[in-house]
Parts: C-alpha cells; structure tokens; sequence
C-alpha cells in the first residue's frame, strides 16, 4: 500500500489540538514546556471548555505562553500567579482558572502566594513545570536544584552547607488541607505523557466541580540549562531527578473518600 | 506481518530536530533528514516508512507538535 493512500482524512489517529495557535514555539528544541502545552491544549478542547478558561502565565520561558494556546491569558508579576488566579476565580466563579508556573517562579520567589493559595483552597488548577534550574535566565541554581548538581550558579554543585536542600514543594503543598488533587507527572515518553495529561484532565475537572486547589507537577528537561542533548536530558532526568521527585499521586480526596 | 499501516506527515519548517521522536518510536521508522530546513534544524522524516504500525508515540513526545499520524486496518 502507498503512503499517499494511508494519507487521507478518514484515516487521522493524531493532529495538532485546534486550541494550539499555529505558529512556531519560541522554546528551545525539545523543551518539555511544549509537549505540556499541548497536553494543556488537548484537554480544554476535549472538555469544551476554551470560552471559559483563563490562564495566568509566570515570569520564565513560559511568560509567552499567550501566543501558543488561544484562550484567554493574564501575565502575572513574577511568582504572583497564583494571587491573580484567585481575584479571577473569586470575580468569575463560572471561570476554569488556571495558573502555569515553572521551579523558580513557582518555589521561590512566589513561594508565599502558592502556599497561601493552596492553603484557601483557590479553585484554581496550577500547573508546576520543575526542571530543576532557572531557565530562562541561563541555568542559575533553582530551590529545586539537586544536590551535587552542576548550574552556572554552583559549578562545582550545590553544597549543603551553602545552598541548603532541594526544596519538595509539591510534597509540602500536598500537606495543605485546601488541595483535592496533588500529583508529580513527567512526560519523557509517550506512556508518561498519557499518563501526565490524563492528570492534567482530573486537574482541570475538579476546579469545574469545585473541589478546591488541583496542583500538577511535571518533572521537566532544560537542556539548553543542563547542556545536554534533549534525548540525554531525559535519561539525565529519569537517572538523577526521579530519586528526589519520585512519581505519581500525593494526594487524591476522592479517593480518600472512597477509603 | 503487519496488521494495520501508519503514515506520519512531519511538518518540516515546524520541526527543531529535537531527535525525541526518533527515540520514541517502537518500530525505528523515524530518523533526522540529513538536509535542513530554512531554520537550519536537521527535520524528522520517515526513514523507513514500510514499518509504521500509526501508534501515535512520536506525536505524543513531540514538543512542537509538527507531526499528524494517519492509520488504516489492512
């Protein structure tokens, strides 16, 4: 059989979400935060919901994210994401809000407003992207960065007595009595990618039965940070990252009811 | 032998030869063009179209989303 007879509209199995905006990414080649955004895209187009849903994007290589995904999007100060998403949650109540928040934006400077949000209970979904690194600044040391990990901050590693822990900020958040839904994602492979946007869609359906605060980390790759390649990134990540955010649910309140 | 055929139409001014797809792909169909497009990235192409089964894998990893997959039962 010819490939120009497989290629017909009848026999489509996958295409780009009509959500996603048809233009080039400015993300670097093979940057997780694209494959987010399209699982981002995917499920408000599949739940129907791209009238309603408003995005608040961060400071970080993801602050253009308004260019990529055609809903409707506000830029928040930096690490103030998730205090816009509340006054826009609390004015339209009948709103799917949403926050996109990377390591540095998310565990560091804006370490307050997430652990404040998520303590009221905001009904809000917050995405957290982790790669372990500040970015878009040029790979600086993150509260996220592992210990002994190389950064243009701490090249010989980061040092205990220096810099302290790798701070666990979705382990603390899933703490917090305000959240219905805590999960740590990643999507290397095409499995963990199903797997991450069937969370993204619980996420994004919790906040539309109001059940509070739905938190999803995707543990990410920065290859031009780890000057790595992307497929390297990816073994880097799942050999050294997966030991300090290892994967899978934190917190579920459906099924602590069902317990 | 093969029970169902996969296409996968690679759109090459949208790929940044990422290589991600390559990796993901079961059957090795996929492999990076030697040419280059206008931005200089070495593009995703099928290598090996024959062994395309259409699992959707490479679109799933896909950061830039460039890539439609079509399948047909034989």
């Amino acid at each position: 059989m010819d490939i120009q007879d497989i290629i017909k509209p009848e026999n489509l199995v996958y295409q780009k979400s009509k959500i996603q905006v048809d233009v080039i990414s400015h993300y670097c080649p093979g940057c997780s935060h694209g494959v987010v955004h399209k699982l981002i895209s995917e499920v408000i187009d599949e739940l129907g919901i791209q009238e309603k849903t408003i995005g608040v994007s961060p400071v970080g290589c993801a602050v253009f994210a308004y260019n990529l995904i055609d809903i409707d999007w506000q830029e928040a100060a930096h690490g103030r994401a998730p205090a816009l998403a509340t006054g826009i949650a609390r004015t339209n109540p009948d709103k799917v809000v949403f926050t996109y928040q990377g390591d540095g934006d998310l565990a560091s400077i804006g370490a307050a407003e997430i652990v404040h949000a998520c303590n009221r209970g905001e009904n809000i979904v917050v995405i957290f992207i982790n790669n372990a690194i500040y970015g878009m600044t040029g790979g600086q040391m993150a509260p996220t960065t592992l210990l002994g990990m190389v950064t243009s901050t701490t090249p010989y590693g980061r040092n205990v007595e220096l810099n302290g822990y790798p701070l666990k900020i979705t382990d603390l958040i899933a703490q917090l009595p305000g959240v219905s839904y805590c999960t740590r994602q990643s999507v290397h492979t095409a499995a963990t990618v199903r797997k991450c946007k069937n969370a993204i869609r619980k996420a994004f359906k919790n906040v539309m039965d109001k059940k509070g605060t739905s938190f999803v980390e995707v543990t990410s790759t920065c290859n031009s940070g780890w000057k790595l390649s992307p497929v390297e990134s990816n073994n880097w990540m799942v050999e050294n990252m997966f030991r300090e955010y290892p994967q899978g649910d934190l917190k579920d309140v459906d099924k602590l009811i069902q317990q | 032998m093969a029970k169902v055929r996969g296409a996968v139409v690679v759109d090459k001014e949208g790929c940044k030869g990422c290589g991600l797809c390559v990796e993901a792909c079961p059957q090795q169909v996929l492999g990076l063009h030697r040419d280059v497009n206008s931005r200089g990235y070495h593009y995703s192409y099928m290598a090996q179209p024959e062994a395309c089964i259409g699992c959707s894998n490479c679109g799933m990893v896909c950061p830039d989303t460039c890539i439609t997959i079509y399948r047909v039962k034989l």
